[in-house]
């Protein structure tokens, strides 16, 4: 037997739609739903598509490709390299420090690195690079400026005030304008070395070179074989000292082989043999005349 | 007892907690309907934090923002007799007002009319240990009252201090930091049965809701259709609700009585439908519709259609004049008066200064009602509505909602209760952790 009458809708809600519609009500949980799923869903859908590695590695593919495109525009190319301010064996040695191979994309190069090669070039201080419009690779370079020969362990060599390398050099002769030191350490000491050049002018004719003696002293070598002895300390003042003598004496016009002035306080004179021996007969020959 | 105090109390921290949240749910339980309010606390602390009636009676702080009424099942005479059944109508309700509030809501303050309340008056007086009355005086005061025998299965449902006497001077409100020797206390107890109690917190935890404080529907009504100088003069409300009526008698804004009569409208209407023989629907339809309770001439030519579908057409087409009708309603309505008339001589009704009787509740809109009431109650009866509160739908002003109001008042600005004072520590068993930091608390 069934009911005549269908009893009226229970308008409650069960427990479970009671319990969701409080969750739902709930403002942490809402903002979860509205904001949160939608969100992770949009995550989701990329990382799923990029799970796999075939379509990674296209994509990749892809995006060096466009890449590529854009760099390889003629705006981005660098047709020729420009270099200003060297020599022709500094140019030489440029182009070929610099293995490039134009035409270039501007985004290939990497002017900081080839800035710190060039500049790893003896012959070059310093070095500015860039990319003029037109697609020049424009090179500033300033040389350094030889100031001595230096007679080393490797031969005869070009430096400058600093005392770095310069460049080799075959021969003496080949550069007779730039005075000439030799010795070890030298090189560390180029800069008291042009002093006691300066210093020295009265005697240029005469002046053959500089001899480091020890890592720590100078030596100023003479046409004759004449050496003038410096101390480590103060020798500017000391070279002085002698180019006075000389200027009142001509000191060193006479037969002298050595002015030692290593203790400044008690400068020595080195006669030749010829001259000791004369020195002695004249002294013979004063004695007999007063005896 | 202890268990109470601690379940009343826990109630009131709720309650705390809602406030701090800002959001707590009204939920007035009746035999007919069963209505649910959410309400925002805009968190307006007064100055001093110190919780006091503020402008407009202190309900300016909060503002309806949900409410739903639901036709009850499962309630009868204001108890819970089908747990499901109330369980589902109570859901429904307080889905309704999530819903339009769009706000979860998880305390609830609920009323019920039901469950036998019983008042007593009791007293108790305490020598001042100090010249001047403290806080701890009057927990002191409050605690030494005697508790009467309320009987097994019986729990209290209000404790409200309604009278402090210092010395010889008497009706005090506030005793705190006056000075004097003896403080004597009037207490209003409430009873009411424990199972309906148990019943409605089972209900509501089976919504997964809390409980922040319980109230009779009587004392709610009170609240909201006594206006403030018949609370202070005296005054009886009557709430006609569907299954029972509720008394309350307020004298000096305190509930001093209150009581209940198992009649209401429900009667009303199952009388319409076993007279006429019509289902209670229709009953229900043409009580709302043409009822009353005196008849003039001109109700004997009003003819009200009873209609029906039985297919019988002489029964379908019956009709009976309005005269007929109130005949019906008269003598159950002058029957549910007398009983409360009953009620309040009980209760020495005619001793208070002023006995303006206050009929509200949805069975008070029955036309020609206050005139009845005059003859049976006394000269003093008005129709009450409850007071407007901010936000309150249209629907939901009327006199059925009296104690929904009430309550909403109640939650804004409960009143002290013998619970919101800590327990002397003279109550505390000897040698308790408690009461030694009690100790230390009131001695330094």
């Amino acid at each position: 037997m069934c009911a005549l009458i269908v009893p009226p809708r229970d308008p409650a809600p069960s427990r479970w739609a009671y319990r969701l519609e409080r969750l739902w009500l709930t403002p942490l949980f809402r903002k979860a739903v509205l904001k949160g799923l939608p969100l992770a869903a949009l995550m989701a859908i990329p990382a799923l598509w990029l799970a796999d590695d075939t379509r990674r590695a296209d994509l990749a593919a892809q995006i060096a490709d466009i890449r590529r495109q854009v760099e390889t525009r003629p705006e981005f190319m660098v047709k020729l390299m420009a270099i200003e301010g060297a020599s022709a064996e500094t140019d030489a040695d440029i182009r070929e420090v610099l293995p490039l191979d134009f035409p270039l994309s501007s985004f290939d190069l990497d002017l900081h690195e080839m800035r710190k090669t060039v500049e790893g070039l003896d012959a070059v201080k310093t070095a500015q690079m860039r990319v003029r419009p037109g697609g020049i690779l424009e090179l500033t370079v300033e040389e350094r400026v030889p100031a001595v020969v230096w007679r080393g362990e490797a031969g005869l060599e070009l430096l400058d005030e600093q005392g770095h390398r310069v460049a080799p050099i075959e021969a003496r002769a080949l550069r007779p304008d730039l005075p000439l030191i030799a010795g070890e350490g030298a090189d560390l000491a180029v800069a008291e070395a042009l002093q006691l050049i300066a210093a020295a002018a009265p005697l240029e004719q005469r002046l053959r070179g500089l001899v480091r003696i020890g890592a720590r002293r100078w030596d100023v070598v003479l046409d004759r074989d004449q050496r003038i002895l410096l101390p480590a300390q103060n020798a500017v003042t000391a070279l002085e000292r002698v180019l006075a003598l000389d200027e009142v004496s001509d000191m060193l016009g006479r037969d002298i082989v050595v002015v030692d002035l290593r203790n400044p306080a008690r400068p020595t004179v080195r006669l030749s043999p010829d001259a000791v021996e004369e020195f002695r007969r004249i002294r013979r020959l004063q004695t007999g005349a007063t005896n | 007892m202890t268990d109470l105090y601690q379940a009343q109390r826990a109630m009131r921290r709720m309650r705390k907690q809602a406030m701090d949240r800002g959001v707590i749910a009204i939920l007035d339980v009746g035999s007919s309907k069963i209505s649910c309010l959410v309400l925002r606390f805009d968190g307006i602390r007064p100055a001093g934090g110190v919780e006091q009636i503020g402008s407009l009676a202190g309900q300016s702080r909060f503002r309806v923002i949900g409410a739903a009424t639901t036709r009850s099942r499962g309630i009868s005479f204001g108890e819970i007799h089908g747990m499901h059944e109330a369980e589902r109508a109570i859901r429904t309700a307080v889905q309704a007002a999530q819903k339009m509030a769009q706000v979860r809501v998880d305390h609830v303050i609920a009323c019920f009319a039901g469950a036998g309340p019983r008042s007593y008056g009791l007293e108790g007086q305490v020598e001042l240990s100090d010249s001047m009355v403290s806080e701890s005086d009057i927990a002191r005061v409050l605690a030494a009252c005697e508790m009467p025998p309320i009987g097994p299965g019986r729990e209290v449902l209000h404790a409200q201090p309604v009278n402090f006497a210092l010395d010889t001077r008497s009706g005090l409100v506030d005793p705190r930091g006056q000075i004097g020797h003896r403080l004597a206390c009037d207490m209003h107890l409430l009873t009411v049965d424990a199972g309906a109690i148990q019943n409605l917190v089972h209900c509501v935890k089976r919504c997964d809701l809390e409980l922040a404080g319980l109230a009779s529907s009587a004392y709610a009504s009170g609240m909201s259709a006594l206006v403030e100088d018949e609370q202070e003069l005296g005054a009886a409300c009557i709430d006609m609700g569907g299954g029972a009526t509720g008394i309350s008698i307020f004298i000096k804004k305190h509930m001093i009585y209150a009581d209940n009569v198992r009649l209401g409208g429900e009667h009303v209407t199952s009388d319409i439908s076993k007279g006429l023989h019509v289902p209670i629907s229709t009953a229900e339809r043409i009580k709302t519709l043409h009822g009353g309770v005196v008849a003039t001439g001109m109700d004997d030519r009003e003819m009200i259609d009873l209609g029906g579908d039985s297919g019988d057409y002489e029964r379908d087409t019956r009709r009976i004049s309005r005269t007929e009708l109130i005949g019906i309603m008269r003598p159950r309505v002058e029957e549910i008066l007398v009983d409360v008339r009953a009620r309040l001589d009980a209760a020495g009704f005619e001793h208070l200064p002023s006995r303006q009787i206050v009929l509200t509740g949805a069975g008070s809109q029955i036309p020609g009602l206050d005139g009845l009431a005059s003859h049976i109650l006394g000269r003093q009866v008005r129709l009450g509505r409850p007071l407007r509160i901010q936000g309150l739908p249209q629907s939901a002003t009327g006199p059925g909602f009296a104690a929904s109001v009430g309550l909403c008042l109640f939650a804004a600005h409960p009143q002290d209760e013998w619970w919101d004072f800590d327990i002397p520590t003279e109550r505390y068993p000897a040698r308790s952790l408690k009461r030694a930091v009690r100790w230390f608390k009131e001695n330094w």
